[in-house]
Parts: C-alpha cells; structure tokens; sequence
C-alpha cells in the first residue's frame, strides 16, 4: 500500500517544554515525524511551544508555530493552516491529549482534520482504566485483580480475595491523594478507612499488588494491512513499583525463555489490534510473578514514547520514523531498513550487545524531597549505554550518568556487621543509589539470596554483581597488572580510573600501562540483525572484543562531544546546538562524528551525524573514540563547546592527550572559568564584577563577606545551573553553607560575590571569530539577579534598556571575547544596578539560551558558531548568507517580533515525606527542566503566550491573593490597581492590605495559616487556596527567615495547580499579559512569518544606513 | 579455566574457553540470531552435525526445563557463546544449561568475539569448523585445520537417518479426533505434532524409511513431512514417497526439509544458501494476502525453480520478481508433472522461496517453521489449513469417489485466531 495520495498537509504537535516525564525523547520523535513527513512531499505544519528543540527549526516544517500547546492555540493554527491530517502521536501525552480535546470539541470534525496513527476510539481504550480491562480480557489476558469496595466489611472480603499485600486507591481524588499499600490488616484499616473519608463517594479501589514482579516492556508496531512487528523487548532490573523512567532497564529481556517471551507477544499483538491502533508505534507494560509467571497487563500507550525512543537507539530501529510512514499509508514491507538497505522493516530486530538505560535524578536541588522511587516518575533524564554483555554494558551507562559515586566503587573498607545489615534494610526501599548499595552489600559478602529477598531484582542482575566483585578483587589481589587481566576487567566494563582505585594508581597511569600492553576496545556496530545483513550506517560502541568495525575514511574529521544525560541546568538546548554544528559541518564538507549518551537525543539518531559513537563522555571513553577515528583517517578537530560543561570539562586532559581542541582553546576556557584569572581579564578591559573573593575554609570566607558586606552569593567553582548556589544573609547562614560543602578544598574553593540587591540582569549570546563580535542577542531578565537565569523568564530585545545601556553591553561583550581569547560562542551574564554594569560570569561555549536566541533572531547561531570554530570569519560567513549580512541581534528592527522565554518548574513532582509539595520559591540554583517561548509583536502578549505555554495561563478573571515583602509592597499598587479595575477580587494578608487601602484599592483580608482558622470558622488563605477559590497567589520572599507561611501557602497553589508570581517584575508583567489576553484575540503566527518580516526590515535598516 | 580454539576451514580461529564437554569435535559452522529459545535450538534434529554460533551474547540465562525441549536430545556438534550463564534464574529452570551440554557430551566453547564470526561466516559461507578444547587445543593450529578439512561438507551429506525416531509413535489427538496423520520423521520437532494434534490430528510419527505401505497401513486423512539435518538432495527415498503419495491424491503438508521434498517430488531443485536462515526474525510475505509473517527459520538450503538453474541470486531484484507489482498479484505459478504450483510465500530479506501451494492437488508446504519453538506463532495458521485441506478433501471423496483429482488447497481464508 503506498502512501495516501489523499493526505496533502499534516499538522504534528509536539511535546512542549522539557519536564520530568516528558523530555527531548519527543524532540527526537518528533523532528523524526516532520523529516519523514517533508521527504514525502507533504506541507508539514507544526507546533510546539519548546524553543529549545531541533523541530521547531524553521528548516524541519513549512510553517512552524512556536505557540502554546492548548486547545485554543491549536485551533486557531488548524483554522489558519486548514491541515488534512493530524499527527498526535509524536508530541507525547500533551499532543495526545490535545488532540482528543480537539476531537471531543468538535474542532477536528468542524474542519475536517483526520486523526491519522492513533484514532479517537484507540486513545480512549488506551487511557481508560476499565475498557482497556476489558479490552485485555477480551485478548484472554489479565490485568491485576480489583475490587470496589465501600464499607470496611469490602475492604477486609476483598483483601481476603486478593492477598496482601493490596493497593487502595480511593476514588474521585486528586494526585493519588490517600493511596497506598496495605500489606496487612492493620494497615487496610487506617490506609482504607481514611480513603473512603477522602473519596466523596465513600468509595476505594482494591487492587492487587503487582510490586516486586518482574517488569518487561514490549515495544510494538502495527500497520494498515494489519502486520504487527516486535520492535524491542525491555525488562526493568529493577522490579515493579518503580517507574519504568526511574528503573534501570536493559535489553533485551535477558530472564525468559522463548515459551515465556512469545506469550507476551502474543498478547501485545492481540491487544493492540483490539485496542485499535491502526497504524504506528505502541509500549505494552507486563508484570510477571517471579514464582509462578503469571502475566498480567498494565498498561498501553499508543504512541511512540520515552521507551520507543530507548528501543530506536537500543536496535537502530526508528520508531517515530516508521510510525510517520505508516500513518500516511504505508505498510512495513514497503518501508526499507535503513540500515541494511537491502531488507524491509517487517521483520523483528535482533541484538548481539546488551542495552543498558539508568535514570538520572536532581534529588540534590529539591533538599526536602523524598527521594525514595514510586509508580511516579522522578528522574529528570537517563543514559544509555551498549556492551556485549551486561556487566560491560551497566558499568558504562553508571559512568555515563557523569555524576560522583555512580559507579561501583571498592574504596574504603567492605561494609559489614551492623553496616551490612543496615545496608541490606536500606535496599528494601527503591531509591536513586540502591543499586550502589546492593554492590556494596555484595562486597560486604551479602549472598544474591539475601539481596534478592529484600530488593527483588532477579538473581540473575545479582549474580553479575557478584561477577564485578570477584573480577575486582582478582585485579587488587594481583602481583601486577598482566594483559589478560586487564582484557578481563575491561570486558565487564572496569574503568581505567575504577582499575587505577583498585591498585592505588591514577587513572592516567592505568591508561599507560593498558596502552603499552595493547589493550585497547574495539567499536561494534548497531545493525538490527546481529550481523545477519551488512550495515551501512557507522552506529558504533565500544567493547573489548575482538574484531573492529570502523571504516577507513578519506573525509576531514570533526568530533562534536555532546551533553550527556539530561539534567537540571543541561539539556536539550545543548544538543541542540551539537546536532546544529554536525548539520553546518557536514554541509561544509566536513565528515561529522558525534559521542553522547543520552537515548533521547536527536544527536543520537544514527543519520544525524557521518559517525556516531554512542559512548560515555569520560577522558577515558572520548580519547579510545580520538584513537580509534585517527587510526581510520584524519581528525581535524575535536568541539567541547557546544555540549555544555560536561565536554568542556574535558577538555583540559584532552588537550593534555595531544587532542586537537578546536574553537576556544583550553586555556582560553580556564581564562573564563577561573575567578581570578578571570577578574584580571574584566580589570585589564577595565570592566567592574562585584566584588568577590574565593575561600577554601570559613574564615576565609567570613573575611570575604566582612568586606564585601551581606548579603553575598556563594557556590562552589566550576559549576552549571548554578548547582550549590545560594545567596547567604549573615554569618551564622554562611558558616551554614561552608558547613554543608562537603567538597570544599583548595582545587575546589567556595567563590564569594557581592549580591546585587535590585539589579535587572541580563544575558547575551555572542559569536567571536578574533576580529569581529556578533551579537546574537541580548535578553532582559523579567525577575531580578539572584535568580538563577534558567529560570528566569526574559525577554529578547530588552524592554526597559535604553541605547546607551544597549551599548555598553556591546563594548563590554567583545572587551570579553577578545581578553578571553573565544572563538565561537560566548555567553555574558550581566547585572545592571544603579546604573553600573556588571559581569557577573562569562561562559566561552553553547549557552542555554542560544536556541533561543536562534529562533527569536532567526539566526543559526550554533551552525554558525561551528563554523567560526573550523576557521571561517564572520565576515566570511555574513558573506555567503549563514549570518546577516549587516547588523546583529543587537541592532534589530524596530517592529522585530517580542519573544519572551519562560522556565518550567517540576515542583509539583516532588513531594516530601509527608506527602507536601516542596517549596516552589526561586533562588540562585536553577531549577527549572525546560523551557517555552511565547513569541508576538508585543510584549505583553507575548508574556501572556509564555504564561500559557508553561501550563495552565494565566486567569482572565476571580480572585488573586497578594501578599509581599516590606520591600516589595511600593511596587505592586499599581498592578493590583490594575487587577481591581479588570474585575478581579483581591484578597490580601492584613498587612498588604492596609498598604492597599491607603492607596484606595479595596481588598479581602484573609487569615494567615499561622493564625488559624477565625472564631467563627473563616478559613486560613492556605484552606481557601486548597478548596480551590483562588486563581493566582503573588507572593514575594520576605527576607532570611524561616518564611513558613509563605512556604505553605506556595505549596498549597502549586498542588492545585494555579499560577504563582513570586516576584513583583514578574507580577507587572503578568497583569500586562491579563490585560493583553482579555482584550486581544487568540493570534497565532508562525516562525517562518516572522522571520520573512525580520529579513525585510534588516533590508530596510541597510538601505537606511546606506 | 580450560582453553578452548573454533578453527574455520580457511584457517580463521578464535580462542576463548572450554564450555560443556572438553574435546574435539567439527561440523557445519552456522550462526542463529534468536535471542530467545537456545534450548530449543540445541534441541532441534535440523542442527545435527553443526557447529552453532549464537548471536546473542548471554546464554543460559533460564536454564533447562524438562517442558521445553524439542526432541530427545541435544544435536549441535558443537556450540559457541560468548557469555554462558554463571546462574540460571526462572521459575521453571531445573538444570544449569552447562551441565546439560556437559552430560550430552557437547563440545562447546565461550569467550569468543561471536560477532566477528557471524561476520565472516556471513561474507565467506557457511564453512567447515571445528572446537577444540582442554589438550586437544594444544594441537597444533595446523593439524586442527587438517582436521576440519577432513570432515565431510554438508553438501550431499545424508543426515536424517541419524536422528529419525526407530520405532513409530503416536501423538494422540487433543479434544476430538478429526483426521489421521501419518508425519514422516526426518528429524522432527516436537512442538509439530502438537500444534497437528491442537487441530484435532492423531499424529502417527513414522521413521523417515517409511514406505508408501508403512503410510497407507495407518490410513491417513493427510501426510506430513518434517524438517531434517543435511542435504535435501540426498532425499531420494522421502522424495519418492511422496511423489506416490501425490499421486494417490492424498493431502500433503512440509516443513522446512519437507518443503524441500515436495519441490523435488514436483521437480524444484535446491541449492546450498550462501550462510542460510537461521532465527526467529525473518519476514516472510503470503504472497496472497501480502500478509508479513515473523517467522523462525532454520535452513541452509532452498528451492529453486524448475529448470532456473540451481542458484538463484539472493537479492533485492529477486524478492521484486516476487513481490512487486500490483496488490493482490499472487506468487508465480509453474507447470509440474503434478499440475500447477505456485510460490505462495517468499522471504522478503532475499527474496528465497518460503512457501509452495499445488493448485491441482492438495498439497502444501513452507520453507520456514509455522510451529515456531523458538519463535513467533505468527504461521501458526498452517496446520489449521493443513487441516482444512484435509477436510475437504475427505468431504469430496466421500461425496463422490468418481471425481478426478481433488483441486487445490483451500485460500488462506480459514485462519486460526492465536491461542
């Protein structure tokens, strides 16, 4: 069946902003679907309100709408664009769910758009509890047993029916409120009885538990004449009752027989076809007794996934693409496998290398989380990894998770006694370390019975734990290091710096000795076939094996080193600005290979790049992939700069390998990370920084802030996001803080600034080539400095600078580039405060905020940025077009559109033990996972489109609660002014609300939690806020103290989900967006649009200059 | 740890370590990409005499289970992993697979870059080896190679006598009996006359010498013919059989080994794959319902149309000269002594023939293994067709015993939903 002729434009939604459950798996499926889409020769039309993605480049769509992602917003495109078809199985549960609010609505109907890949009927019997129970029993298959129950008496029969333990869910509550695990009858009592008091219908669900069985996943792919192929099978290391995204996962399955394995296939073709998923990808989750094998389903997503990300780059399969073809008709056997050419992909890949994907989490930003793991997703990105077997393959993905004690570890003493047994309690509760903990309870001399008793992960994972622990001590134990020793350890994938930890060496020595003996990895490739077809597509891994797959070629080699795992502070953005390098590059005639290890990547699909090694970004894993790529032809280059801190820092001991680091050099990058190297660039260029002092100790530190004067900002050196930042009031809070950096020392000192009360900061993106400086952009942050700028909104070009403060950032930008000696991408961070301009920090590489920039400028400031470091100049590039030719994102036209890029907070995923949310208030250490871009002519309204896209919007009318600090109240008069005359009821803490009524504006008082409720029962602001009678909280820090109204009244609006100001700037802003939104129509305008309109006035500014 | 060496004909070796028995043995060196069912694969007739390479690089990871074996025995001659299994673990594992291969005296070898040996089995063909462990390693490589060059090739090597069953047996029908089968053993797996017997089938199992009497003696509704080790051109005894069989208008059903009988009774060649089909992944088309089927395989040799030669090129043009064209166009139909046959299912890796359907006398058969184990049950609809056809053979020669020969298999209609 070839492709519908009837299809001529499709509109695809993407995912929006990157959050926890719902990351740049969808870039990649999603650039995918429009690829496929634009190569078939459809009009693709797209929106997704992520700036940060590779699909919203205008290249990947003929109309590209960085809009919110809501019903309104996506009617208002249909009704513009009149698409045939709808693609919503890209865009995660976002675009899922829009699309059936589209559908229910009528819209779809109203202008005859088709939902193509998943229909109405398919999603609905995927998402709904009891017709997919239905839908599984008619397959002959089980779900986990349930019962509703509405007395005590129920409860205790239908426990007795079930068997402990059983999971009551009380019905008709929000967010799991009331849930929980009874494992005995004490426990149904009070989980049970409470439960039926939340539920308003007196009502709870008893289901039988499922936790502790074994997890597998099968990917599954189905088309229009009805063929359905297995893609991928993946089984959860860890068992049921952890998240599969927080579970470390592997493929294939390793612990079923084949009888076992095609039962699950069987029912996951027979429960796709009933469910009705006509053409596309689906995930089908099992669980498995571990004693009996009983199989019961638990659950359908009939879209592709973060799992059918995993299983692409697991196999080399590409789902989301194959899923496009065959939502526009065709079927499997017609589509060919890229990989081998020559065979079709109706077939089912086979691997000869174990997959192995471990979660990252950001437990360490959310301090009053509860970081033990749950059916909840909490991890905020993963790493993958390939070995030919498992030990090789997990020891790799551990290291990829790039973060300190990841890895298994022999250091110290074994644990034992008291600290075994507390260990081996400990494990019983799934947390981000556990796996640790189980190898060093192995060490300790734990018995794979025993773990398997407390954690439940098969004895099998067990078992090549102990494996680990008897090759380690082999390597301690040894007279010396012998080859075949070494070959061993390296097969089950032993670091050169975990060996070096063994034998008290240093890693770089352990690599001298292992290069003089000549053993050295060998790169496999991913081919879907195990080696049955020949590949042409270079997808390599290493493996200490012994054959080797790389092909001599003839090309100019650059390696573009990417991000790494995604997580709080580096994401999508970098690899963003790595796939672009690879795009320029290899359109400039370079042979392009690319390292990372994170599976939810576009830089990791194998045609983004030449080449592509999915490996760790450690010096070890990068100088064996340098080694191997020189030994088939010539490197001309390695680029640090574009994956965000995890290459750069890389790059000292690259270069110091004799790596040819190209773009700014090493030393140029320790000029700019280094504070005091720093300081004497921004003195020589006569540049003020606040000032600042570095300590190794807290004396040194209180000297510091004795001369600076409190408040000072203080983080430890060489970090991103702001990781450890905090700005500190007085003495007994920074002996606090020295107290708490563990890590403090003389290589790792404690940087101590001035904090700038009051100051608007701002950011600029900038490309330098030697000579000439172009400015990117230049952003206005909304919030003011101390909040760490990724999470921060802002606003491209600047709404309040005026042209001489314009200026200055220019001369003070190039005076940087040029004293740091950048060739490439530099990013700025300033702090405007009574009228000086600070530097607060320059980062000489790809910053957060440079996709940004690219799409509100409609500049490619990362391809050109790749350029620059393969030697071009910027005059050279404005010549040929990839940059303006006159002008720069600091000089833009007068009617260039507004952008507004706002952050996206995951607080509502993090709970504490008690169950609360956790405090939702901005500081210096960047929280935020993702980001929208809400783009217009104005301001306002592109604030308003901002406020939208990060969920929820902003309310059009009700009731506001303010409450402010001291310093705060002058401020908001006017807005709330505003906010009165709109019509919306103010209510107002006393003391907020006398300040209001002397500037005649009536508002409510409402009780403070801490006075409890009235004598006659008046609710407390946070009771009112949780019945849900309030639309919007304003509510500023006030100062150092324990702030614990504040705090609860923050958590009580992030749990029901309703926009929080906790700034005043960002309180001005938002009325303005009030305003807009009420008095203007919903407008839509796509990206290509704008920039046809910035294009032209660019001519018009030339002509004028002429 | 006890060396181990796997030396090809052309000289390539490995070392790694010695696995199950220690000694000497040689044999066709083959690889599988199934990444489930290695105990149905050592089990399996059709891998007598070979020395099998699995691509999948954990092995023994469930054990061995007195459910899942698909004959009496182990068969490889030698069996070559790259991580066995330290550790079975699954709820119904009893044996560790290492003894297992241990007690079935199985030479095999682990540690081995079994990746790099897929691949150049894959460029330079299936090939003689040998695995030599514990003092016969110590040999030198030389003689070892010597060794493997004396071995016979498994071009005209007759192997089904080698593991037919002595004495015939019965597989009773499950629920009500409908027909009787007499199954031709020629090293047949145990999960075929199950999935017969699943279909209402009493399933006489005979030794592959049966004669056309040993078949007719059991009154058979149908005959089937079984998969077996070796080369199909060495069948002249089960060819002939059923040639006679043909000719008495009795229903005919192959697999694998039993497809290539039937084409030779109709008057196909067969010629040696260059490293065959071997897994549980490969996509087959029913040329008639275009319908992809995931199928297990296990054959080095296949069929080649009547008078094109005994090779056949396996190619992207080949699998177009069968399925291109417009939907709905069947597979090409030749002329035979036997009335008209048609390719009914093709490989769409390659495009080798997978399937035959006579269309003026009830017989059929397929390359590949519609009873899996290991495998997908994606064809398990043949033996509910085999079935059919028998049905309705029986109702026209009950209602007219004067008709001329019965005409062909019923259309793939009638299709079982999977259990």
């Amino acid at each position: 069946m070839p492709r519908r002729a009837d299809l001529r434009s499709v509109l695809v939604i993407g995912s929006g902003p990157i959050v926890i459950g719902q990351a740049c798996e969808f870039d990649y499926s999603g650039t995918q679907a429009c690829r496929v889409l634009k190569a078939e020769g459809l009009r693709v039309i797209l929106v997704n309100s992520n700036p940060a993605t590779i699909m919203t480049d205008p290249e990947f769509a003929d109309v590209t709408y960085i809009e919110p992602i809501t019903p309104d917003y996506v009617e208002a495109i249909i009704a513009k664009e009149r698409p045939d078809a709808l693609l919503p199985t890209m865009g995660g549960q976002t675009a899922l769910n829009t699309a059936m609010a589209l559908h229910t609505s009528g819209v779809l109907e109203k202008y005859g758009v088709e939902l193509i890949g998943a229909g109405a009927a398919a999603i609905e019997a995927g998402e709904d509890r009891q017709r997919f129970k239905e839908v599984v029993e008619r397959c002959g298959a089980e779900v986990p047993r349930s019962r509703i129950c509405h007395s005590m008496d129920d409860c205790l029969a239908a426990a007795e029916d079930l068997g402990y333990p059983v999971v009551v869910r009380p019905s008709f509550t929000m967010g799991g409120l009331g849930s929980g695990v009874a494992y005995d009858e004490a426990d149904l009592h009070r989980i049970a009885g409470a439960g039926m008091q939340y539920s308003m219908t007196s009502e709870v669900l008893l289901e039988e538990s499922v936790l502790g069985w074994k997890e597998i996943e099968l990917e599954l792919m189905r088309d229009r004449r009805d063929n359905v192929v297995v893609v991928c099978s993946i089984e959860n290391v860890d068992p049921m009752g952890v998240h599969t995204g927080d579970s470390i996962t592997i493929a294939p399955a390793l612990t079923l027989t084949d009888r076992e394995y095609q039962r699950l296939r069987d029912v996951g073709i027979a429960v796709i076809r009933e469910v009705g998923v006509d053409t596309g990808g689906s995930n089908i989750q099992f669980a498995i007794h571990p004693d009996n094998g009983r199989i019961v389903v638990i659950e359908l997503n009939p879209r592709v996934s973060r799992s059918s990300a995993l299983a692409s780059k697991a196999t080399g399969f590409p789902i989301a693409k194959i899923a496009t073809r065959l939502a526009i008709g065709y079927s499997l056997d017609e589509i060919p496998n890229e990989i081998t050419q020559k065979t079709p992909a109706s077939f089912e890949p086979t691997v000869d290398y174990i997959v192995t994907k471990v979660p990252r989490f950001a437990f360490e930003k959310f301090p009053a989380a509860d970081p033990t793991l749950t059916t909840t997703m909490k991890s905020v990105g993963e790493a993958m990894a390939i070995g030919r077997n498992f030990t090789e393959s997990l020891q790799k993905a551990l290291r990829s998770l790039e973060k300190r004690d990841a890895s298994f570890h022999w250091n110290g003493e074994p644990p034992a006694g008291a600290e075994l047994e507390r260990l081996l309690e400990e494990v019983r509760r799934p947390t981000d370390d556990r796996m640790l903990k189980v190898q060093q309870a192995i060490r300790g001399g734990a018995t794979v019975e025993q773990l398997y008793e407390v954690t439940r992960i098969d004895p099998w994972f067990l078992d090549q734990i102990v494996l680990l622990d008897e090759i380690a001590q082999q390597v301690r134990d040894a007279e010396a290091l012998t080859p075949e020793l070494l070959r061993e350890a390296k097969r089950h994938g032993f670091s050169d710096a975990q060996l070096g930890d063994l034998r008290h060496l240093s890693a770089d020595v352990v690599r001298g000795v292992r290069h003089a003996l000549g053993v050295r990895p060998v790169y496999k490739t991913v081919d879907t076939c195990a080696a049955q077809f020949a590949a042409t597509t270079p997808y390599h891994y290493s493996s200490y094996d012994e054959e080797n797959e790389v092909a001599p070629s003839d090309g100019r080699k650059v390696i573009i080193l990417g991000a790494g795992p995604n997580r709080i502070g580096q994401g999508v953005e970098f690899d963003y600005s790595c796939v672009h390098a690879s795009f320029a590059l290899r359109d400039a005639g370079f042979e392009t290979v690319m390292v990372n290890c994170n599976p939810e990547t576009v830089s990791t699909d194998y045609d983004t790049s030449d080449r592509l090694y999915f490996e760790p970004l450690t010096l070890e894993d990068v100088l064996e992939i340098v080694h191997a790529e020189q030994r088939s032809g010539e490197v001309a280059g390695v680029i640090v700069q574009l994956g965000g801190q995890t290459p750069l820092g890389l790059a000292a001991g690259l270069k110091a390998a004799g790596v040819p680091i190209v773009g700014t050099t090493p030393e140029a990058i320790h000029l700019a990370e280094e504070r005091g190297a720093f300081g004497r660039v921004l003195a020589a260029a006569g540049l003020p920084a606040p000032k600042h002092g570095t300590a190794s100790s807290f004396p040194e530190a209180k000297v510091i802030a004795d001369e600076i004067g409190y408040p000072v900002l203080v983080r430890p050196s060489y970090v991103l996001g702001g990781r450890g930042m905090e700005i500190v009031y007085d003495e007994e809070m920074l002996e606090d803080y020295i107290g708490r950096a563990t890590a403090v020392s003389p290589e790792h000192p404690v940087l101590v600034d001035r904090f700038l009360d009051d100051a608007i900061e701002i950011d600029v993106d900038a490309l330098y080539d030697g000579t000439e400086l172009y400015l990117g952009g230049i952003m206005e942050h909304i919030e003011e400095a101390g909040i760490h700028s990724g999470d921060s909104a802002c606003v491209l070009p600047p709404v309040t600078l005026g042209t001489e403060e314009l200026g200055r950032v220019r001369e003070s930008t190039e005076a940087i580039a040029r004293g740091v000696g950048v060739r490439g991408l530099l990013n700025v961070q300033f702090a405007l405060a009574s009228g000086i301009l600070y530097v607060l920090e320059a980062n000489p590489r790809a910053s957060r905020t440079a996709p940004f920039v690219s799409k509100a400028t409609a500049v490619p400031l990362a391809k050109a940025a790749a350029r620059i470091m393969m030697g071009s100049s910027i005059a050279e590039l404005r010549a040929e077009g990839a940059l303006p030719r006159a002008g720069d994102g600091g000089t833009l036209p007068d009617d260039a559109p507004m952008s507004v890029k706002e952050a996206v907070l995951p607080f509502k995923r993090f709970r504490t033990p008690h169950g609360k949310v956790v405090d939702t208030l901005l500081g210096p250490e960047m929280r935020s996972t993702g980001e929208v871009m809400g783009i217009d002519t104005t301001f306002p309204y592109a604030f308003a489109k901002s406020q939208v896209a990060v969920g929820g919007g902003l309310p059009d009318s009700g009731r506001v609660f303010v409450s402010v600090a001291d310093g705060d109240k002058r401020a908001i008069v006017f807005p709330v002014q505003r906010l009165v005359a709109l019509g919306f009821e103010v209510l107002a803490t006393e003391g907020t609300a006398q300040v209001l009524r002397r500037h005649g504006i009536e508002s409510t008082v409402v009780r403070k939690r801490s006075q409890g409720a009235g004598a006659d029962g008046e609710p407390t602001i946070v009771e009112r806020i949780e019945a849900g009678e309030v639309d919007m909280v304003v509510n500023t820090p006030s100062g150092p103290a324990a702030r614990h109204d504040g705090y609860e009244i923050r958590a009580a609006i992030t749990a029901v989900d309703r926009p929080i100001v906790t700034t005043v700037q960002q309180f001005a802003a938002a009325v303005q967006a009030i305003e807009a939104g009420r008095n203007e129509p919903i407008r839509v305008t796509a990206l290509q649009e704008h920039a046809r309109r910035l294009t032209a006035g660019r001519a018009a500014l030339m002509e004028g200059a002429r | 740890m006890t060396r181990a060496i796997l030396v090809l004909e052309d000289g390539r070796s490995w070392n790694g370590r010695a696995y199950g028995a220690e000694g000497s043995t040689t044999g066709e060196v083959v690889f599988t990409t199934g990444m489930t069912g290695y105990q149905e694969t050592l089990t399996d007739p059709s891998y007598h005499r070979q020395i099998v390479v699995m691509t999948a690089p954990h092995i023994g990871n469930t054990g061995v289970n007195d459910e899942d074996s698909e004959s009496r025995r182990i068969w490889p001659s030698g069996f070559v992993v790259r991580d066995p299994a330290r550790r079975a673990s699954n709820w119904r594992s009893q044996r560790e697979l290492v003894d297992e291969l241990r007690a079935h005296g199985i030479v095999g070898i682990s540690g081995v870059d079994t990746r790099a040996v897929t691949r150049h089995v894959r460029e330079h063909g299936a090939m003689r080896g040998g695995v030599f462990s514990g003092a016969a390693a110590d040999r030198p490589e030389a003689e070892l190679v010597a060794e493997v060059l004396a071995s016979p090739t498994m071009i005209g090597r007759h192997l089904y006598s080698e593991v037919t069953t002595v004495e015939p047996y019965v597989v009773p029908a499950i629920g009500e009996k409908r027909f009787t089968v007499a199954a031709i053993d020629l090293g047949i797996k145990s999960m075929t006359p199950h999935r017969m017997a699943q279909q209402g089938m009493e399933v006489h199992v005979l030794p592959g010498d049966a004669t056309l009497d040993d078949v007719l003696a059991v009154s058979p509704d149908g005959v089937f013919v079984s998969n077996a080790p070796g080369d199909p051109a060495t069948a002249t005894g089960p060819i002939e059989l059923v040639r006679e069989v043909l000719r008495r208008g009795l229903p005919i059903f192959g697999i694998c080994f039993g497809h290539q009988v039937l084409g030779q009774a109709l008057g196909f060649d067969t010629y040696k794959l260059v490293y065959g089909h071997r897994g549980i992944n490969q996509p087959v088309m029913d040329l008639e319902t275009r319908r992809v089927e995931v199928t297990a395989h296990n054959h080095g040799f296949a069929l080649a149309l009547p008078g094109e030669g005994s090779r056949l090129p396996e190619d992207e043009a080949t699998r177009e000269s069968w399925v291109g064209g417009p939907p709905g166009r069947e597979g090409r139909t030749v002329a035979t002594e036997f009335g008209r046959v048609q390719v009914s299912h093709v490989c769409l890796n390659d495009g080798v023939i997978e399937g035959l359907r006579c269309l003026d006398v009830p017989a059929f058969s397929v390359q590949y293994h519609p009873e899996a184990a290991a495998g997908p049950h994606d064809a398990r609809y043949l033996f509910a067709r085999f079935a059919d056809l028998m049905a309705e053979v029986s109702s026209r020669s009950s209602a007219d015993a004067a008709a001329p020969a019965p005409s062909a298999v019923p259309s793939p209609t009638s299709t079982v939903k999977e259990a």
